[in-house]
């Protein structure tokens, strides 16, 4: 006698022989019933097969591999909660030799044995947050001790500065000053910065290492200039480096390079651990100066079980995977192993730069000193764009973004390819045969634009240029 | 002839781990070390040392999930390498924290239509969400003083002194003042009469919490609710609410679906909740979910171009990690209603199991409420030889982590002890903590009182009867000094932060 198959005990099915595959996926409202954990995993896992690979996506700066031993240790401290500092005294340890080895490194006027006065956050933004913060209320205090308004602060950048900054501005009521940019200079100059300065200035953000070009600003005529207008002026503005890329890769490549702690100004830098410091999206750092750059009515004192721990972020719990897989690569590598990798990405970068060079269709606007990245554009846009060329190669796997630059430099449209460790030469060579074999197709097609363009296409352009224009004030850049 | 070489010049990728040089040197703590070490040694020597970190499953203080599945852990390790914010080259996962928001927005009955997207985003906690939501209601609050020309330089938050420090925080990085509704002894919430009492012109919102962090209790948000309401059609001020529900949203609606706390409520215009703690995915999620769109300043969001496509973003945290929001839609859909009802239930069993072995000892009162957390708040009913926190150190032995607290003014005279039960908290741990308290408190016994407890308890004496105690000299003297210590610090540190 057959039964029915449906009537079989529902866990000897297979998962795609079961009936929670043929029910459509929770939407909107919590299912009511549950469902077996394999079935749960397998359609979970399956649906996310469709997004990109992140390996191959090359617009991020933020790390897509680590060794099999940190993700083991990621692994066993998944259900730490960071927070809890007194219940996990190492790795709040780990976290505090973190911040001593970063402030070390940026040449913090430290003394051998002396705590460095910084924190971990989940990235540069909440560390750009924290600084920020920190420089609003040295100003505010030192604004009502001489008995000024303390209701206008504002901050100088350039116009290339990550989205993080403006929303600081936004979320903060600080008026954002951007120093804009021009064709062939893609990044703050610090005379035009030093100009923007009035005594309302809570600071000066520099960026070591520029999202969209990987140029490295130069914090130290920034530095010099400041100085001498703080002179004239007396209003002591300081400097902070926005070291989101940059500040793991300038110590190894570039030793002489003064853009740290070296430079009187400087009084905080932020670091993202997860873009060179080699560790999975989740961490970033903040050091300050020393203590008095860091106001103590921004601190928060914690007891928990009789112990003071002083804290200051935006955030509260969060994993410890991240913190000890940072503690983890400066101990597996150290100085060595980050100078050997960073080197091992400008080479590649060398490589893929050469090979789109030689290609002959292509304008090179990044440059060989800075975060190992090519960014480029086409000689001649006017039968196809870079956009074009992103969605084709998006068909051989290859996420690689097109924009276009901030004010006053938006008719310039780039494509961004960022190296980070695990993009090895063979990697690079087979991106420039896809490079290759996309401009072959698409000199095949017909153009999308027009070439003669009638009154109302005309029209229309230039609605989309200041359509543009509008949407550009509020896009972020990343 | 065969030459022997001594150990540490044969090859070195032979040694075995603890054979090798690289655990005879002692860490860096302040510089990165030179060179390179292999990665076995590395893991090695940070596995090791974490091993005296508290056993993250004995942790009774917190509310944020210590366990879950093996399938689950499976998908948080595929996807530890995708940055959450890459929105457009990961579209699968941005769509499920989508799918999240939606679901936990019909959780708490927001007003939307069957196919209508929910407003709402994912965090990386509560601290986050609240400071999201607090953003959202200074910049309303503003915009509406603006339009009436009245000055909108001193807004205020109206709350319970029993609120996390997340809020003390958004108030201050914010520049928002903190009002705060002071508790007394026996009743360590949110009165809502007093609340609406503080409630002025300047006021952005009432933030109600639903699970306070001390002792599991609800607040009573429909109470609140109906008081504002009154008070608004006075002063037409239009004073809204915020619901705090960092542990009880994944809570009341399981337990007590019958409790009005949520979007039932007019008043109430945005609700956060911890997916890591009684969502029941590691720590790193929060949510916060508005009412609708209007309760969420367009001003406050930014929109992001990559590749062509618009992705609107209003969060503090930029780059982080994907893995928590595919775990808290793996829990949603595997556990489902009736899943997460029976974990609740499980809990709820639990604590009753705890609190009565508790009761039994005689020894103990019980400061926590049947309905609310699962948690057991208790204190002795006789401190004066041993006091709670050394109940708390000698648990430790046993490898237990029961945090002590004393209550917020103008009950700091109330120590208690808090057991936070979890998912993975059974029926067999619950009676084996009750018998290590049971140890804890026979050894107590037998030692002599501590000096300090003695003083402490003298103070608190007087503090609740004004009479007297016979002191020495010494002990006078004892005691004036610490008075001043105790002073001193609570003015430079800000006392009894909980969480």
């Amino acid at each position: 006698m057959l039964a029915a198959t449906n009537a079989t005990e529902e866990h000897v099915h297979s998962t795609f022989a079961s009936r929670y595959v043929r029910a459509p996926v929770p939407r909107f409202k919590m299912p009511e019933k549950s469902i077996p954990k394999d079935a749960a995993y397998q359609v979970i896992h399956d649906e996310l097969m469709l997004d990109g690979n992140p390996r191959l996506n090359l617009a991020s700066f933020v790390t897509t591999w680590m060794e099999p031993e940190c993700d083991k240790l990621m692994m066993a401290a998944i259900n730490k909660n960071y927070v809890d500092m007194d219940e996990y005294p190492v790795t709040t340890e780990l976290q505090n030799r973190c911040v001593n080895m970063i402030a070390n490194l940026f040449h913090a006027p430290v003394g051998e044995e002396e705590t460095a006065v910084g924190v971990g956050t989940v990235g540069s933004s909440e560390a750009i947050m924290l600084a920020g913060l920190a420089f609003k209320r040295r100003w505010q205090h030192k604004r009502k001790t001489e008995g000024k308004p303390t209701d206008n602060p504002n901050i100088v950048t350039g116009a290339n500065v990550q989205v993080c900054w403006e929303k600081f501005a936004r979320y903060f009521e600080v008026e954002l000053k951007e120093v804009k940019l021009k064709e062939g200079y893609y990044v703050m100059d610090p005379e035009q910065a030093v100009e923007l300065v009035d005594e309302n200035t809570i600071c000066v953000a520099a960026i070591l290492g520029s999202t969209l070009t990987g140029e490295f600003e130069d914090v130290k005529t920034l530095n010099d200039l400041l100085t001498k207008k703080n002179e004239e002026t007396g209003w002591g503005t300081p400097i902070h480096v926005d070291a989101a890329s940059g500040g793991f890769i300038a110590p190894f490549l570039y030793p002489d390079l003064e853009w740290d702690f070296r430079l009187p100004l400087v009084k905080s830098i932020n670091v993202s651990g997860h873009k060179y410091g080699l560790v999975y999206a989740g961490v970033g750092w903040v050091v300050w100066r020393n203590k008095e750059d860091l106001p103590d009515d921004l601190v928060f004192h914690i007891n928990y079980l009789g112990s003071d721990q002083p804290t200051f972020t935006l955030n509260f719990s969060k994993g410890s995977s991240q913190i000890i897989a940072q503690y983890y690569q400066f101990l597996r590598l150290g100085f060595e192993g980050y100078k050997n990798i960073i080197e091992n990405c400008m080479e590649n970068m060398k490589v893929l730069k050469q090979g789109i060079e030689n290609t002959g269709r292509f304008n090179i606007l990044s440059k060989d000193i800075g975060v190992p990245l090519v960014a480029f554009s086409l000689k001649d846009s006017s039968k196809h764009t870079v956009f074009e060329i992103a969605e084709n190669l998006r068909r051989f796997g290859w996420i690689l973004p097109a924009y276009t630059m901030p004010p006053n430099a938006q008719h310039v449209a780039v494509l961004r390819a960022v190296i980070r460790e695990d993009f090895s030469h063979g990697l690079a060579k087979r991106l420039v045969a896809h490079i290759e074999q996309v401009l072959k197709e698409m000199d095949g097609l017909p153009s999308r634009l027009q070439h003669k363009k009638t009154e109302r296409e005309t029209q229309e352009e230039v609605f989309r240029y200041w359509k543009r224009l509008v949407d550009r004030k509020r896009a972020g850049v990343c | 002839m065969v030459l022997s070489k001594t150990a540490s010049e044969t090859d070195v990728s032979v040694h075995s781990t603890f054979a090798s040089r690289y655990v005879r040197t002692s860490l860096p703590r302040f510089k990165m070390p030179e060179n390179s070490i292999p990665k076995e040694a590395a893991y090695q020597i940070i596995n090791d040392e974490l091993m005296l970190d508290g056993n993250p499953r004995l942790n009774l203080a917190s509310f944020v999930t210590t366990w879950m599945e093996p399938e689950c852990d499976k998908l948080i390790m595929d996807s530890i390498n995708k940055n959450y914010v890459d929105m457009d080259e990961y579209p699968v996962t941005t769509e499920l924290q989508n799918r999240c928001v939606n679901i936990i927005a019909h959780l708490f009955n927001a007003p939307l239509g069957e196919s209508e997207a929910a407003v709402g985003v994912g965090t990386v906690g509560s601290s986050e969400a609240i400071m999201l939501a607090g953003l959202a209601f200074k910049r309303k609050w503003q915009n509406k003083r603006k339009a009436e020309g009245k000055p909108y330089d001193k807004p205020n938050i109206v709350t319970g002194a029993n609120v996390q420090v997340c809020w003390e925080k958004f108030a201050r990085y914010f520049e928002v003042e903190l009002k705060e509704v002071k508790l007394r002894e026996g009743y360590y919430v949110m009165d809502p009469v007093k609340a609406v009492e503080m409630v002025d012109e300047n006021t952005i919102c009432v933030a109600a919490i639903l699970g306070s962090t001390l002792n599991g209790e609800f607040e009573d948000v429909k109470l609140l609710n109906d008081l504002l309401i009154k008070k608004n059609k006075e002063t037409g001020w239009d004073t809204p609410i915020h619901v705090d529900a960092a542990s009880g949203g994944f809570i009341a609606p399981f337990l007590y679906p019958e409790l009005e706390w949520d979007f039932r409520l007019p008043l109430v215009k945005s609700i956060n909740v911890s997916g890591h703690k009684y969502g029941l995915v590691y720590a790193g999620i929060g949510w916060v979910i508005w009412r609708s769109k209007e309760d969420l300043p367009e001003e406050l969001i930014f929109h992001i171009n990559y590749l062509g496509a618009d992705q609107p973003t209003f969060t503090l945290n930029f780059s982080k990690g994907s893995s928590q929001v595919i775990a808290q839609y793996y829990q949603l859909i595997r556990l489902g209603y009736e899943g997460y009802r029976n974990v609740m239930e499980n809990c709820h069993e639990n604590a009753i199991v705890l609190k009565e072995g508790l009761e039994k000892t005689g020894r103990f009162n019980i400061v926590s409420k049947d309905d609310g957390v699962p948690l057991v708040a208790f204190s002795l009913k006789d401190n004066k030889r041993h006091d709670e926190f050394e109940i708390s150190e000698m648990l430790r032995r046993f490898g237990w982590i029961v945090p002590a607290y004393t209550m917020p003014a103008d009950a700091q005279h109330i120590t208690v002890l808090r057991v936070v039960i979890r998912e993975d908290f059974s029926r067999t741990l619950a009676e084996r903590l009750v018998i290590d308290i049971q140890k804890v408190l026979h050894e107590l016994d037998t030692l002599p009182a501590k000096v300090n407890a003695k003083l402490a308890m003298a103070e608190e004496e007087e503090a609740k009867s004004g009479t007297v105690v016979k002191k020495t000299a010494i002990e006078t003297q004892r005691e004036v000094a610490a008075f001043w210590k105790k002073y001193v610090s609570e003015r430079k540190t800000n006392k009894n932060k909980i969480c």
